[in-house]
């Protein structure tokens, strides 16, 4: 890995890149006040709201796991596997303050035998995949050291 | 009753991994359905295919992929994609045009010839297209969701490995003598357990293949069908309903769930509207049922249907599936067929092939996987992106 290599996200607007404490990206209905992640910007998803007009707002910092799994054979395209292919979890977790879930891997090091239904995890930002220029970024969750 | 529809004949092309052009198995199924019914092709008025997008050209046009197929007759068409849901959808539109006295006969087909290993989005970068991007950000494959609602299920009623490998046992002896299941052996719990983990808590044995299949119906209007047969199975209910906002479990495809933030939980979780819906239509109940054909996407998944589907309350799977009450020879056997477990899934024949095993099984023709006195049946099953399937079969 080259110290030189840009940090990039895997994908433009969902998260900010604060190293530190990076948050997710969604929207929020101006009318209703319902949140969005991935972001809706054009008619507001809920039936009894006319809004059209969102504002972004970074999501919760913290959740917890409101269910887990992992991927013990490695996904087919357009995933990018790490080579050899090192199986990884995945948890839903569930923002308290905009009572939704979200889905996301968890922190490279940590398997499913680490983790627990109700367990306090935090955003965190590491690398997907990479090429000669790039590191590509994207959100997991890791659990809050107490 | 005015809203019922006749089913005149049914017929499958076996599943398995067959290599051949998905309309080669299309057409079988066709032909053994008018067989079936004791027509000729010529006597259908419409012809509504199930989807399948993985074929490329013929696969998205397969209602006149199939009427080419079996020569250009001038029947009017109709094609459906509502992935998983795709063989209900195509029977609703065919039962609304028998009951709207557009057509007297209807033919409905869904076959498909799959790739091996997972199910993944067509080629190309799409990074505005959430199914794309699961694969591609998370590495989430179907099995991902699979295995959070059976871990779920886990930490809120103690589901255990031992009941989701239960459920297939039960399968796997239910299919043994299906002449059209793609799996026929019985396996044994150790069997299940000995499999590897494909997403944490479920193993490859618990997980449904993709397969290669097709299925198809012949349905009618019943003063149509009064002059063939005296007492026809019929299709009492068809349910085809979306979400209620907010959906507040996280599905295929998604990222995340909607936000309960505003406008609070929803009365009844989408799965559990599905059949309700059915029953509702049909005037019927789930106490009504003799059997059932749920989509057991996983073996854990089937437990969850069963609370979905009303045969308990939530958190008692464990114990209806233990009690043997869901085993043939039990008060409510759920897939009778041998499901998912047995079959694999062939996406667009799927919910079609739910209701030729229901029709069988009506018609007291299932052989040694028949339920006795089988007269009310089931199906439910579950699209991607929102796409609920229910329908409701009886005698």
């Amino acid at each position: 890995m080259s110290a030189e290599k840009k940090r990039v996200p895997a994908v433009e607007g969902w998260f900010t890149l604060d190293p530190e404490k990076p948050q997710l990206l969604g929207t929020r209905c101006t009318s209703c006040q319902s949140y969005f992640f991935p972001k809706e910007s054009l008619y507001c998803r809920n039936p009894a709201c006319a809004g059209t007009e969102f504002a972004e707002v970074p999501l919760s910092r913290t959740g917890r796991i409101w269910s887990f799994t992992n991927a013990g054979y490695q996904p087919p395209p357009p995933y990018v596997p790490a080579d050899p292919f090192v199986p990884f979890a995945i948890a839903a977790v569930e923002l308290e303050e905009e009572r939704m879930v979200v889905l996301g891997q968890v922190a490279a090091g940590t398997g499913v035998e680490d983790l627990s239904v109700g367990m306090e995890v935090e955003l965190v930002l590491e690398t997907l995949y990479e090429d000669d220029a790039s590191e590509y970024l994207v959100w997991k969750w890791k659990p809050v050291a107490h | 009753m005015a809203k019922d529809v006749a089913i005149l004949g049914v017929g499958m092309h076996p599943w398995g991994k067959w290599g051949k052009n998905f309309v080669e198995y299309g057409i079988r199924a066709c032909r053994d359905a008018l067989a079936d019914a004791g027509l000729e092709w010529k006597d259908v008025d419409f012809v509504s295919g199930a989807e399948t997008i993985r074929n490329g050209y013929p696969g998205f046009v397969s209602g006149a992929t199939f009427a080419q197929a079996l020569g250009w007759s001038g029947a009017r068409v109709s094609s459906a994609y509502s992935a998983c849901a795709s063989g209900a959808t195509a029977m609703s539109t065919a039962r609304a045009h028998i009951l709207a006295g557009i057509c007297d006969v209807a033919l409905v087909v869904g076959a498909d010839t799959t790739p091996k290993g997972f199910l993944a989005p067509t080629s190309g970068d799409r990074p505005d297209d959430p199914d794309w991007l699961r694969f591609r950000l998370l590495g989430a494959t179907n099995p991902t969701y699979f295995g959070l609602y059976a871990r779920r299920r886990m930490d809120l009623y103690g589901a255990t490995e031992k009941d989701f490998a239960k459920v297939k046992v039960k399968n796997s002896r239910h299919g043994l003598t299906n002449p059209n299941a793609r799996y026929r052996k019985a396996f044994s719990e150790e069997d299940v357990l000995n499999s590897p983990i494909v997403a944490d808590p479920l193993r490859l044995l618990e997980i449904c293949a993709t397969s290669d299949g097709a299925a198809a119906v012949v349905l009618s209007s019943l003063e149509y069908a009064r002059k063939r047969t005296s007492d026809p199975v019929r299709i009492a209910a068809i349910s085809t309903v979306t979400p209620t906002y907010p959906n507040t479990v996280i599905e295929m495809p998604n990222f995340g769930t909607d936000s309960a933030h505003s406008v609070g939980l929803p009365k009844a979780p989408f799965r559990d509207s599905i059949a309700a819906a059915a029953y509702e239509e049909a005037g019927l109940g789930p106490e009504d049922l003799n059997l059932a054909e749920v989509y057991d996407l996983s073996a854990a998944l089937e437990l969850d249907w069963y609370e979905n589907i009303g045969l308990c309350k939530p958190g008692e799977a464990e114990r209806l599936l233990n009690a043997g009450e869901t085993t043939l020879g039990g008060k409510v056997p759920v897939n009778p067929s041998g499901g998912l477990a047995c079959f694999g899934e062939a996406v667009p024949a799927q919910a079609i092939a739910q209701v030729c095993e229901l029709t069988w099984q009506l018609r007291g023709a299932a052989g040694e996987r028949q339920v006795e006195g089988a007269r009310v049946g089931l199906t439910v099953n579950q699209g991607l992106f929102g796409h609920g399937s229910s329908i409701l079969v009886k005698k």
